[in-house]
């Protein structure tokens, strides 16, 4: 397995006041990676230094197998912003491309064909003109998770995709992303659903009072002989 | 009607009519922005920074007031749209902020320095708007002309960039869109399009014409094209009959076209409520 992503040693934090201090961790290509902890452990700001938002205050993030910083599609959390915004899914999605456009103040017919392709990737054809603020939890996070297959189909970092929606909502979700893992895109997943995630996850990251980094079995066992989850 | 032919034969009728239309398109291409992106204030805010920056340049005697208001505006704008997600003042109140200081300080200086006997009026006049609109003269037009097709050019251009970065800044950022460059874009047109509305409503009721439109097209329409394009008609329209009655009945022009945006956006409201 060819590592995509390192981290060594990195010190993470905001306005040089750390938060995480000695994380060490990597993702190779077709992982499944969660990252768990509490409420406040620095989940978001773990989130943001992977993306290059915030600068790491210490230690090394190295890209590696043709993967640039870039070339992570990402699943936000909600902003307010989104909740009256008048746009159809497709303008949403085809905004995936931006990225790729430099200059070019106009989209290609390629990229627009993409996009309608990741649209009936998602299930979601039939709301293709739907203004987004009408569509319910579950369709809105089809919806970015379009737009950020349009960015890239190399890495996915979703942020809690599952916070808010019903049982079968959040059930289906995580097939979807399953399947995209299956097809070769690593995923990284925040959550503190922990029960939800030991069914697919393949590494485990948990950040907090103490870190541990490694697969879902060695991960299990940790936790086992500490008598109970960490 | 016969009287509104008569006054079209004036040119400075013609002028204003030609630049209040084409204000009033620039300013309501960025108010959906605005709007969405909880700045819906910040023509407020910038037009008492040119306000302020212009009684300094009248004080100072400058012969060419745009070169100090417009770099001056044009700064303020960059570093109130600074994504403001981690700085410490947060939008709204670094608005307010900029907004009355420089209201104050424009007034004080104009006070203190003042060349002319009617300090008040001079200050109501740019506040409100004044009549100046009717007094404009050929090389006014040509410059508003240009500056305004450089506008809708530039926000053809970007967009959809514009777009992406309304939506959704930390995506398009975290996926590598050069988002500052464009944030510095916007500022700047939002800059530009401050500076020459003073002219026409003056300071206060630029907001005005930056919001309403966007929030009527918002009740009518669901995708962004659709609100941005009937943004830009209504502006246009409520405008056009803005002057046009005040010319007729003798009203001051800039109220006039904001009591006509606000009674648009009560149509669009209902309109908005009858589709639902």
């Amino acid at each position: 397995m060819k590592k995509q992503i390192t981290f060594d040693r990195v010190t993470l934090g905001y306005d040089r006041k750390p938060i995480l201090q000695d994380i060490t961790f990597s993702v190779s290509k077709g992982d499944y990676l969660c990252i768990i902890g509490e409420n406040g452990s620095g989940k978001s700001t773990l989130m943001k230094t992977l993306l290059g938002l915030i600068p790491e205050l210490d230690g090394d993030i190295t890209f590696s197998d043709g993967v640039k910083r870039t070339d992570i599609g990402y699943l936000p959390q909600q902003t307010p912003v989104q909740k009256d915004f008048p746009a159809s899914v497709y303008e949403i999605v085809l905004s995936g491309f931006q990225n790729k456009c430099g200059l070019r103040p106009f989209y290609t017919k390629k990229e627009k064909e993409n996009a309608i392709q990741n649209i009936i990737k998602m299930g979601i054809s039939d709301l293709k003109d739907k203004c987004f603020r009408e569509l319910s939890g579950g369709q809105q996070q089809r919806v970015l998770l379009a737009r950020a297959l349009c960015a890239t189909d190399k890495i996915l970092l979703l942020d809690e995709p599952v916070a808010g929606l019903d049982f079968n909502a959040m059930k289906d979700m995580y097939e979807l992303i399953e399947s995209l893992n299956k097809s070769g895109t690593t995923i990284i997943m925040i959550s503190h659903d922990l029960s939800e995630v030991e069914k697919y996850a393949s590494h485990i990251l948990h950040i907090g009072k103490s870190v541990f980094f490694g697969t879902k079995r060695e991960y299990l066992e940790h936790s086992e002989k500490k008598g109970g989850l960490i | 009607m016969d009287k509104l032919i008569m006054y079209m034969q004036y040119p400075f009728v013609r002028y204003a009519l030609i630049v209040g239309v084409l204000i009033a398109l620039c300013s309501s291409l960025l108010g959906v922005t605005l709007v969405l992106k909880r700045f819906s204030f910040i023509g407020d805010g910038l037009s008492h920074v040119a306000f302020g920056a212009m009684a300094v340049a009248a004080v100072t005697g400058l012969s060419n007031k745009m070169l100090l208001t417009l770099p001056v505006t044009i700064i303020s704008a960059i570093l109130l749209l600074k994504n403001n997600e981690n700085s410490k003042v947060k939008g709204d109140a670094a608005v307010a902020m900029i907004s009355v200081g420089a209201l104050a300080f424009g007034y004080l200086v104009m006070n203190v320095f003042s060349t002319s006997s009617n300090v008040s009026g001079d200050v109501c006049t740019t506040l409100f708007g004044s009549t100046s609109i009717l007094t404009l003269a050929e090389t006014d037009v040509y410059l508003c002309v240009i500056l305004s097709i450089a506008v809708v050019v530039l926000f053809i251009f970007f967009y959809n960039k514009i777009f992406a970065l309304t939506f959704d800044e930390n995506f398009a950022k975290a996926t590598g869109v050069k988002t500052e460059k464009y944030n510095f874009v916007v500022a700047t047109v939002i800059a530009v399009i401050i500076v020459l509305a003073m002219n026409l409503v003056g300071s206060l009721l630029i907001s005005a014409l930056i919001i309403f439109p966007a929030l009527s097209a918002m009740k009518m329409f669901k995708s962004f094209k659709a609100v941005t394009i009937c943004s830009a008609i209504i502006s246009v329209l409520a405008a056009l009959t803005g002057i046009i009655v005040s010319i007729l009945m003798g009203t001051p022009v800039g109220s006039t076209i904001v009591a006509v945006d606000v009674v648009a956006f009560a149509i669009c409201h209902g309109i908005g409520m009858v589709k639902r």
